[in-house]
């Protein structure tokens, strides 16, 4: 196979012509959540060597996750490990190959999004 | 004519090579987080914000202590992998080595730590 024309082909449509649906978006979060999260646990894990270590550097641990700045870090990644939660339980389904019709898919994307917030809250109200 | 069957006229043909076991292991991890995930933020939870005597003795109990070790390993082993796929669909060249490899020692060195600290805390 000749090759002449090698990094002079056209290029296919980028990523900011396409229209955002609920299918993108919600994969894109999927993402988005489930890399962020590690804020949140190397922040736990952080608490639990502390907590290991010693009271003082246990309250200098625990005051950083309890102060309003920890409180919205970890109110964010709580959200976030839902979405993703939801998310991957969505993309285990589909590795079914069930529920792939856009319709479905799209039903699906806005249950992941309203039942992480539903979560979310739950989570706070239980514990 | 060649007694091939269409799978072995084509295995070892693909650009990939590889992939299902990745694919594997963060099936796998999928499932175990999706168990262990309620029960670590059910233990977690009520900890956060408790006195530290309260913590060390609630984590001196069994239950807590394995689902919280459980759930540090298996997050960071599930975040090894999917961080990786992440890397290498935006970064490339020597910075995507640089970064995969700096993103598995990160979650070795986080899992090894969390696990640490939940054993003293238990023992």
């Amino acid at each position: 196979m000749a090759d002449v024309n090698r990094g002079n082909r056209p290029l296919s449509p980028h990523l900011q012509i396409y229209r955002p649906q609920i299918t993108s978006i919600s994969s894109i979060l999927t993402r988005i959540t489930g890399n962020a999260i590690l804020v949140a646990a190397l922040l736990i894990v952080w608490w639990f060597l502390a907590a290991a270590s010693s009271a003082e550097y246990f309250a200098v641990a625990n005051g950083v996750l309890t102060s309003w700045f920890g409180d919205l870090v970890l109110v964010l990644s709580l959200w976030g490990l839902w979405y993703h939660t939801l998310a991957g339980i969505r993309h285990l389904i589909w590795d079914q190959a069930k529920m792939l019709e856009l319709e479905t898919a799209e039903k699906l994307g806005w249950a992941v999004i309203g039942g992480s917030a539903v979560m979310t809250v739950l989570t706070i109200l239980v514990i | 004519m060649r007694y091939l069957t269409d799978r072995k006229r084509v295995i070892g043909l693909g650009s990939a090579k590889s992939g299902t076991e990745h694919h594997w292991s963060m099936t796998l991890s999928s499932y175990a987080l999706l168990i262990l995930i309620p029960m670590f933020l059910l233990t977690f939870g009520p900890m956060l914000g408790a006195s530290y005597e309260e913590v060390t003795s609630y984590f001196a109990r069994p239950f807590p202590a394995i689902v919280a070790a459980l759930t540090i390993a298996v997050s960071f082993m599930h975040f090894k992998n999917g961080v990786q796929a992440l890397i290498e669909d935006y970064v490339h060249g020597p910075m995507e080595k640089f970064l995969i490899i700096a993103m598995i020692c990160l979650s070795y060195a986080a899992a090894a730590t969390g696990i640490f600290a939940v054993a003293k805390l238990a023992l």
